[in-house]
């Protein structure tokens, strides 16, 4: 990436992501990831497809999250996905995404529209039962669903058994991390 | 209550918006003559039954979805669940 | 030993626990409630009743007890009207009595009893009648002093609460005989269960009772059972957790009460947890209430439901009394007297069936003695203790909470659930009518079978143990007759069969009309006792069998719950979330003055140090845009990406305005109206691409704005080629404007900005500070030369740092959102107070951009007769005559020499700010006819405020009416 003289914040409004550890989770708030939103045009989905195949690029069933190197994707809607990718490399992501759909797709950059926490460790169902509805103790890893946590609307994925990832909107990342905090207080 | 959404499967009703009839799909032709006693009816007569219904329902904390849900709205019983898209292209709308 | 502990019993006599009521100290043990501890240590008055203040003991060992109210711990965790029997001893706990003055033992307000002719059904109607002034002054604070329960702490609760969500295959509420076997049944079958119970104890009934099952006693079965539940990883218990209602679609509300059992929560620790389980079937195994039979006087402290007498005797280890008798109907209550008798406590039967029964009780604060009539005459003998036994309510409490109505049950004399109950929700045991406890096991294990096969599982092989399956042997009585005095029902809202008479002679026959003009079952207890007895009552008045007289049904929440448990966590700084701004934390340190739009925080002023008034640093912020350069934070605005082939023709339907036809690296300014033509909301979209735009959104439109999108994208528009995302925290937005804007904006963004590469209107994707990506508008809000430049929100605090470090040279300056307003109201901008959802673009004179060629939403309907009338309102500015002279928002428009009334009202100011470039008042406002009326001189009237100003009606355009500075 061009060199610029702009020091980033994290959405906590810190220099280093936080990180903190309650019982038997660890909490981490995760800045080092690109995000873009990858819809099909109307009728496009094949080429969408195709290129996605080309590139490497996960398109997951709904409800569903697949990761993968460099790029991972979260189903959003129907023929629309959230794509990951490290920050370092793919900050500008959406350019690099372009590269790959062309005009089949629309684009939109997301990196900065979400704070994410990854939430690690053991018994994360007892800490995600008083948070929201999902059923996590159904899950199987590779769940990635929407839900509201606290009235804020997040995503949530389960990437394995001992880790979830909340994504939610970033202006309220504070707000979201404390209700994980408390919760976790509360749990363990 | 739960939605059974078409997509995502059984869903809180908590995640969505309520917007009412499903009858607002059927929006007239702005254009078209008499279209001012058309909007009157579109707009402000509406059925609001006791019994089976179809209403408009958005999964705005889901996958932003309109749904158009048959639900009685005495026992709150949801027989049929579509994507609004689909109802209304097979209502004839288009572009 | 206390002076009533027996022998036997479910508590842990190795540890004593102390405890205080009413200021005295007494112990107890583990596994006590607090109204078995007191009644070891002789304490049978509780309570006042709520109207007579009559005393009262406890009735019952359940969450059905109308009587034992009392507040429970101090201070700020004071909580009035607990029900001493189902309070979890604990060490160090403290109650009180409550409803009582000066004591328990002598209390003033006893002379109501005396008085007790005045106070019957409908009193209140019928005495404080008139004068109706007198009602709230007079009457109500005395009645409310006077009859009343507990008192609040009127402190902050200083306990959290938690909200919480779990799923299952079946929810099993009660772990009773036929709880128990369900889950096992369930659990077994490989179903995941959740067993809920309102007891701190799982087992109902079993633990009360001294018959046997399955060759073991009831207590060591149900802990057999409960240990094998917990063994079974899908299977969840949760005790103390009381099942409150049953919602849609096998949706449960329940609390758990986490931390009540404990002098305090720990720290960190929820008090109570409520409970949303989602459950695809449910088994309600909640048992049976008995219920009484009412005679004169009997409510002193001593007499009490027949199984709770043995209950007290057989899980509490505590004789209520010394001597004891049994007042019964049926088979059950003869359990009593045979348990008490096999624990040493000699006991009198009155069986009813044998033409027995009870007529008059002694005793001022407690049983001392009963009047018996029978075969043989009357006799009074002496006894402490006096259990009752009028029959078993099942508890189909939940059944009802979707409108069925129970259904009377000749074979047990009680309702039983109807069959349209809630979906998926099936009744087993006592709860169904099963009263004996082989009924409960094996419905138990049937409902759950049925449950398991109806949703896939295969059932195993069903195994249930040896039990009793006595019948009940009831022959209803519901109340001695011929008496004179009063005998109670409700004994919490003192209501008496003199009362259900009385409603009966004025005619108020029907359940519904006799509950609430009795108050029958109105009170904390919701009538768990005495509603079934009460209309029984009414049925024989009547002549008309049970069945046809009707019952009232139930609604949630099955027992009371604490207030801070519906709330949760969202209380003080929880209530709502809260959105910062990307310049949120340089603003913080630099002392702003926050406002909260919506979920945000924005900055509304940013003090010098030195400024003591708002105004002046207003004042100071408007001036040094409108003279050099200001800088605000306007990310708040919604920002909606718009793609696809169709993206044109689509916000040609949305906006009134057309958009297919703007020039790639343009913006217009948008209006999107309501499809009953009132303008919806208002922004600037910009086109970035042939088949891209982004949109901007009022702050308090945002999300409202999306939604109606997807409605015409999904809903109207089907085959549109249109995308949509909202990226509103994907961009730091910041406003620059001022004559300087372009001098410090340069210094900033890596390309030319020049008029010529970025005219008024444009918009290009830019680099900024040596390559970071970002995107300059062209456009202004204040009507100063302007541009919005967004960057990726990580880097929107660094770069207001860079805008006010390089701006330093401009004396930049950064404007909150009261600036923001004063000059937007100086250019004649409409916002929140003109977009109110009553006013069109006509009325806000921007008519003409109601494109009338193409069909866009609410179009049609904007050129009703109603909303096009030529007289109309329309939006005007307006200065004082007296430039000293301030206007006041809100004020109506008057004629000169108009009286002050709503027939001669034009209309009314909408925003008022002070101008400090005018330095005056100016206003916007609506005012009927108002482009015909500029120049002329009218009233502004606030009669709220009692202000009246001359004003002159002038253009909204109050600076730079030509736009000289935009173009510059």
């Amino acid at each position: 990436m061009a060199e610029h003289r702009l020091k980033p914040l994290t959405a906590l409004g810190h220099d280093h992501p936080e990180r903190v550890t309650i019982g038997p989770v660890t909490m981490t708030e995760v800045a080092d990831v690109a995000l873009a939103s990858v819809t099909a045009r109307m009728g496009r989905l094949p080429d969408v497809q195709g290129a996605a195949a080309a590139a490497g690029i996960p398109l997951p069933a709904p409800g569903h999250w697949q990761g993968g190197s460099p790029y991972g994707a979260f189903w959003l809607a129907t023929e629309s996905w959230m794509v990951e990718a490290p920050f370092a490399s793919h900050e500008d992501i959406r350019a690099l995404l372009l590269q790959v759909f062309g005009d089949a797709a629309s684009i939109t950059e997301q990196t900065d529209a979400w704070a994410r926490f990854d939430v690690a460790g053991h018994h994360l169902h007892d800490l995600f039962e008083r948070l929201c509805a999902v059923d996590l103790r159904a899950g199987q890893p590779g769940l990635a669903t929407r839900t509201v946590i606290d009235h804020l609307g997040c995503y949530l994925i389960l990437r394995d058994e001992s880790l979830v990832s909340v994504i939610g909107p970033r202006s309220s990342a504070a707000v979201l991390f404390h209700a994980l905090e408390t919760a976790a207080h509360s749990v363990f | 209550m739960i939605i059974p959404h078409p997509i995502l499967g059984p869903r809180d009703a908590q995640e969505f918006v309520y917007l009412g009839d499903a009858a607002l799909i059927d929006r007239p032709d702005g254009l078209a003559p008499g279209a001012m006693d058309a909007f009157h009816d579109y707009l402000y007569l509406r059925d609001n039954p006791a019994g089976e219904h179809r209403e408009l329902w958005y999964h705005e904390q889901g996958d932003r979805s309109w749904l158009v849900v048959t639900r009685n709205t005495v026992t709150h019983e949801i027989t049929k669940v579509e994507l609004a898209r689909d109802v209304a292209r097979t209502r004839g709308r288009s572009k | 030993m206390t002076a009533n502990r027996i022998k036997g019993g479910l508590i842990d006599r190795t540890r004593s626990l102390r405890f205080q009521f009413d200021g005295t100290v007494y112990e107890g043990h583990p596994g006590d409630t607090l109204a078995s501890a007191l009644l070891a240590n002789g304490v049978r008055l509780m309570g006042r009743s709520f109207k007579y203040h009559r005393p009262r003991g406890p009735i019952s060992a359940g969450s059905e007890e109308p009587n034992a109210l009392v507040e429970l711990r101090a201070g700020a965790r004071r909580e009035p009207n607990t029900r001493a029997t189902v309070v979890e001893l604990f060490d160090g706990l403290t109650a009180d009595s409550q409803n009582r003055w000066p004591s328990l033992r002598f209390d003033a307000l006893a002379v109501n009893d005396r008085l007790s002719n005045f106070f019957a059904a409908g009193f209140y109607y019928k005495t404080f009648m008139w004068p109706a002034a007198f009602w709230e002054k007079l009457y109500e604070p005395i009645i409310r002093r006077a009859a009343g329960l507990g008192s609040l702490s009127r402190q902050d609760d200083p306990d959290s609460y938690d909200k919480g969500f779990v799923h299952c295959d079946l929810l099993v509420i009660g772990a009773g005989p036929a709880g128990l076997m369900a889950a096992l049944t369930a659990g077994r079958g490989g179903a995941r269960v959740i067993l809920a119970d309102e007891d701190f104890r799982m087992g109902g009934r079993l633990n009360a009772e001294s018959f046997g099952i399955g060759g073991r006693s009831g207590a060591e079965w149900a802990d057999k059972a409960v240990a094998e539940l917990r063994s079974l990883p899908n299977v969840r218990l949760m005790p103390r957790c009381t099942v409150l209602g049953a919602m849609d679609h096998g949706i449960y509300a329940a609390v758990e009460r986490v931390s009540d059992h404990l002098p305090e929560p720990l720290p960190g620790k929820p008090r109570q947890v409520l409970w949303r389980i989602y459950s695809r079937r449910a088994i309600l195994a909640g048992g049976a209430t008995e219920r009484p039979i009412a005679f004169e006087n009997n409510d002193r402290p001593g007499i009490m439901l027949a199984g709770a007498l043995r209950a007290y005797a057989n899980r509490w280890g505590v004789a209520v009394g010394r001597s004891a008798a049994v007042f019964t109907n049926n088979d059950d209550g003869l359990r009593t007297a045979a348990d008490l008798e096999a624990r040493g406590i000699p006991c009198r039967v009155i069986d009813s069936r044998k033409g027995e029964e009870v007529i008059d009780t002694s005793g001022r604060l407690g049983l001392t003695s009963i009047t018996i009539r029978g075969p043989k005459g009357i006799q009074t003998i002496r006894c402490d203790a006096l259990g009752v036994s009028g029959g078993w309510n099942p508890n189909v409490n939940i059944t009802s909470h979707h409108r069925s109505r129970p259904v009377w049950n000749e074979a047990i004399a009680a309702f039983v659930p109807g069959r349209d109950g809630p979906q998926g929700l099936a009744a087993a045991g006592a709860a169904a009518g099963r009263l004996s406890t082989h009924g409960a096991l094996e419905s138990g294990a049937a409902r759950a079978e049925e449950a398991l096969v109806d949703l896939g599982f295969t059932a195993p092989k069903r195994s249930l143990p040896e039990a009793e399956d006595a019948p009940i042997a009831i022959t209803p009585k519901w109340y001695v007759h011929g008496g004179t005095g009063r005998a109670w029902i409700d004994p919490q809202n003192d209501v008496t069969v003199k009362d259900v008479k009385l409603a009966h002679q004025e005619n108020y026959v029907s359940v519904e009309h006799l509950k609430r003009y009795t108050t029958l079952g109105m009170a904390t207890d919701q009538g768990k006792t005495g509603n079934v007895l009460g209309l029984a009552i009414m049925a024989e008045l009547t002549g008309k069998p049970i069945p046809e007289t009707g019952t009232t049904i139930y609604r949630p929440p099955y027992t009371p719950v604490a207030m801070g448990a519906l709330g949760g966590r969202a209380r003080g700084q929880e209530f709502k979330p809260r959105r910062l701004t990307p310049s949120h934390k340089w603003a913080s340190e630099q002392g702003a003055v926050f406002v909260e739009v919506g979920y945000w925080l924005r900055s509304q002023w940013l003090p010098k140090p030195g400024e003591t008034h708002w105004r002046e640093s207003v004042d100071r912020e408007v001036l040094t845009t409108r003279r050099s350069v200001g800088i605000c934070d306007v990310t708040t605005l919604g920002k909606i990406d718009i793609q696809g082939t169709d993206a044109g023709a689509f916000l040609d339907k949305v906006y009134a305005n057309t958009f297919s036809t703007l020039a790639v690296g343009k913006c217009r300014y948008g209006l999107m109206l309501r499809e009953d033509g009132i303008v919806y909301d208002d922004g600037t979209t910009a086109r970035l691409g042939p088949n891209e735009y982004v949109m901007t959104t009022t702050t308090a439109n945002a999300v409202l704005v999306f939604r109606n999108l997807e409605f015409a994208r999904q809903c109207l528009y089907p085959d549109m080629d249109v995308q949509l995302i909202s990226t509103t925290e994907a961009w730091a937005q910041y406003s620059i404007a001022g004559p300087n804007a372009r001098n410090l904006l340069q210094k900033i963004v890596d390309q030319d900005i020049s008029d010529a590469a970025l005219p008024y209107m444009g918009c290009k994707d830019v680099t900024v500070c040596g390559g970071l990506r970002a995107r300059i508008f062209r456009i202004s809000f204040s009507g100063e030369l302007a541009y919005e430049i967004a960057v990726p929100t990580r880097y929107g605090d660094a770069l207001i740092r860079e805008l006010v470090a390089q701006g330093a040279e401009f004396d930049a300056v950064v404007y909150g959102t009261e600036a923001l307003g004063v000059m937007r109201v100086e250019k004649g901008h409409v916002a929140g107070n003109e977009l109110n959802g009553q006013s069109t673009a006509l009325n806000m004179g921007l008519g003409k951009m109601v494109s009338r060629k193409k069909d866009s939403i609410g179009m049609v309907l904007a050129q009703r007769d109603g909303l096009t009338d030529p007289g109309g309102y329309r939006l005007v500015g307006v200065r004082p005559v007296d430039p000293a002279r301030g206007l006041t928002a809100g004020s109506h428009f008057l004629e000169p020499g108009a009286a002050a009334v709503a027939a001669n009202d034009l209309g009314w100011l909408t925003s008022v700010v002070h101008s400090p470039h005018l330095g005056h008042s100016i206003a916007l406002g609506y005012l009927k006819g108002g482009e015909a009326r500029q120049g002329q001189r009218l009233r502004a009237a606030n009669l709220l405020a009692g202000t009246e100003v001359e004003v002159e009606i002038v253009s909204p355009h109050f600076f730079d009416p030509e736009g000289a500075r935009l173009h510059g």
